[in-house]
């Protein structure tokens, strides 16, 4: 009894520790650089799309290789309807939960005419439906609809869209940054805070989910489908329900992405993209959150910390010269980690207890 | 006129088609007896075109003739590739044989951006004009117009295919194989070496690979580090379509997406063609989940 209570009380001081290491980590990272502060930014928006693609493929077991297109369909939410693209300038309350419902939406039009497809044709086909997205975003700068010669332009194309407007609190511009006695909290900071809020938000709720009767549904499916049929779980409305929560966090990342970038262009939903985050979650520990999150940062986090380490000058003054561009070297290194990770933790770095 | 067009275009298709087709071989190959989407496959079609195009540079250099070039080169891609291909599969793929199912899809898509770094250290980013080893002034056939390097082409695809089919229906490698593919522990226990079959798997379908990159490199004239991705993709579609694990799913599936993509080209803009092949793969699975030649599998409890 006692015993437990320690523990409980370990667990509340490690938890206690960990806010604060968080809370302090933009300010750290803030004395390197502000790049450094929007590599962290970057990271806690693949804690949110890892967590939303661990619900799809990790706790329901349904492969998508295409999961980028929901995050994409947030970012360009948010980027056409606030920025001068259109002349709209609607605020966040409006922009997030509309991204996010969007690409719910998508994730129901993949999800229904996919509901018989199995395993890797599942994820062949998720796949297609990543590319299509990416090249409609490519393409829809110059359509004509039947009927009138009129040249509209949706995406304005490989250029992508510029001169997006960042988060605003009640007239508060975000990026502008903030002062708080005598202490700069710069633009990206404030941000930090804001995804920071939003990816325990994401934790949380896939977590009552992930526990939920539609939860265990979830895995019940990914078990086994027919066993679960027979339990009479409903199976065709659970996979679309998987695929509408994951695109809802993607999308809810996707407008968080375009706020703080000011920019978009169909080069940031390629399908490296979807592959990355797929390679977060299955490095991580599918179905297992903290294994997930832990991927997440490890990815996204590590090739950024090599270019940063092996850039031109680190080579010169180690090897008198540029021997690799640190861009390959960062990839070299990067697949290099993935294949080893894999051979010697083929069941992720950190996978849930009770799977065997 | 847009008849002419039509046959033109079916011509065209039928030569990517071919090149698809046998890269869709590969795919289908290695899941048909591993279960496993092997993503370094279009990077081994890469590894061969850049394999060749060095070959050749340096053997016309030498100043042998260039038909005799190519054949050496076309061998010395395929070589390359066979025990690149093996390589891989030993390191990346059989330790996690018994691992959970997306453990090798994931060394698989790590090799594969593995293979596109090493090619960048090698060769660089830039694109490589490959040398015109057949001549490519366009013969006029009836309405059709084609090149000497496009019949040879999808002569050359037919033959392999045909040879295939052979091996693996007609020769004891070929038995062995199929054994494997349809139970591994019991074609283990009926004396088969499983790991022999599966390297050869990987050695045949690499070096048809190999091949097609160099099909690929001599019918644009170029090649480079990134050249087998959108390949790899489209044929990894086609072996879908067609049903995967299926040889003559992955032919026929190759063929078609050549097809519907040039055709297509008629009625759309070039800028969706890639599109299209996704929109008919999606409309031919929701009809045949199992693609169009593959077989329905008992779903099992």
């Amino acid at each position: 009894m006692s015993t437990l209570l320690q523990d409980k009380k370990k667990q509340i001081a490690a938890m206690v520790a960990l806010g604060i290491f968080l809370l302090v980590l933009p300010f750290l990272a803030g004395m390197l650089g502000q790049a450094w502060v929007r590599i962290l930014n970057i990271t806690l928006l693949y804690v949110m799309l890892a967590l939303g693609l661990n619900v799809v493929v990790g706790v329901a077991g349904l492969l998508d290789l295409g999961y980028v297109a929901f995050y994409a369909v947030g970012a360009y939410t948010w980027a056409l309807l606030a920025s001068n693209h259109f002349n709209l300038h609607y605020p966040f309350w409006v922009l997030l939960p509309l991204g996010a419902f969007l690409a719910a939406l998508a994730g129901l039009m993949l999800g229904a005419p996919v509901l018989k497809l199995r395993g890797d044709y599942l994820a062949i086909v998720t796949l297609g439906f990543g590319e299509i997205v990416r090249i409609m975003m490519n393409n829809l700068d110059k359509f004509t609809l039947p009927g009138s010669d009129h040249v509209y332009n949706l995406t304005n194309g490989p250029r992508g869209i510029t001169g997006i407007d960042g988060l605003t609190f009640f007239g508060f511009k975000l990026r502008s940054g903030l002062e708080v006695f005598g202490l700069p909290i710069t633009g990206l900071q404030l941000y930090y805070f804001v995804f920071l809020a939003l990816t325990c938000l994401c934790i949380w709720g896939v977590y009552n989910m992930q526990h939920s009767r539609l939860g265990r549904a979830w895995q019940a499916l990914r078990e086994d489908e027919i066993a679960a049929k027979a339990m009479g779980i409903n199976v065709r409305n659970i996979k679309l329900a998987a695929f509408s929560f994951g695109a809802l966090t993607g999308g809810l990342a996707g407008g968080l992405f375009a706020a703080m970038q000011g920019f978009v262009s169909p080069e940031s939903f390629g399908l490296l993209e979807s592959v990355m985050i797929l390679a977060m979650v299955v490095l991580g520990g599918m179905g297992h959150i903290p294994g997930v999150i832990l991927g997440a940062v490890l990815l996204s986090a590590m090739p950024e910390v090599i270019r940063y380490a092996a850039d031109e000058n680190m080579q010169e003054k180690v090897f008198g010269f540029v021997l690799i561009a640190p861009e390959v070297l960062r990839n070299l290194i990067f697949s290099l980690a993935m294949i080893l990770i894999m051979l010697y933790k083929p069941r992720g770095l950190w996978p849930s207890p009770e799977r065997k | 006129m847009s008849m002419d067009v039509l046959l033109q275009q079916i011509a065209n298709g039928l030569v990517v088609g071919s090149v698809y087709a046998l890269v869709a071989l590969g795919y289908t190959m290695v899941y048909g007896i591993l279960q496993l989407i092997n993503f370094a496959h279009g990077e081994i079609v890469m590894i061969g075109a850049l394999t060749a195009l060095v070959t050749a540079n340096g053997l016309l250099s030498a100043g042998l003739p260039s038909v005799l070039a190519l054949i050496i080169s076309i061998f010395v891609a395929m070589v390359v590739c066979a025990i690149s291909g093996v390589l891989i599969e030993r390191i990346a793929y059989r330790p996690l044989r018994n691992a959970p199912r997306l453990a090798p899809l994931i060394t698989a898509i790590g090799v594969s951006i593995l293979l596109q770094q090493i090619a960048i250290l090698v060769f660089g980013r830039n694109y490589f004009s490959f040398p015109e080893l057949i001549d490519k002034t366009p013969i006029q056939i009836g309405a059709i117009t084609v090149t000497m390097n496009e019949i040879v082409i999808v002569v050359t695809s037919v033959a392999l295919m045909a040879g295939l089919i052979w091996l693996v229906h007609r020769t004891k490698i070929g038995t062995a194989m199929r054994a494997t593919a349809e139970n591994q522990k019991v074609a283990g226990l009926m004396g088969i070496d499983i790991n022999k079959i599966i390297g050869i798997t990987f050695a045949i379908g690499s070096a048809l690979g190999a091949v097609a990159g160099v099909m690929v490199a001599s019918n644009y004239g170029q090649a480079h580090y990134y050249m087998g991705f959108m390949l790899g993709l489209k044929a990894f579609t086609a072996a879908v379509m067609g049903g995967i694990g299926n040889l003559w799913g992955a032919m026929i599936g190759g063929l078609i997406l050549g097809l519907v993509e040039n055709v297509g080209l008629i009625f759309v803009r070039g800028d969706y063609k890639d599109i299209f092949a996704f929109i008919v793969l999606v409309a031919v699975l929701i009809f045949r989940p199992q693609g169009l030649v593959g077989e329905k599998v008992a779903e099992r409890a």
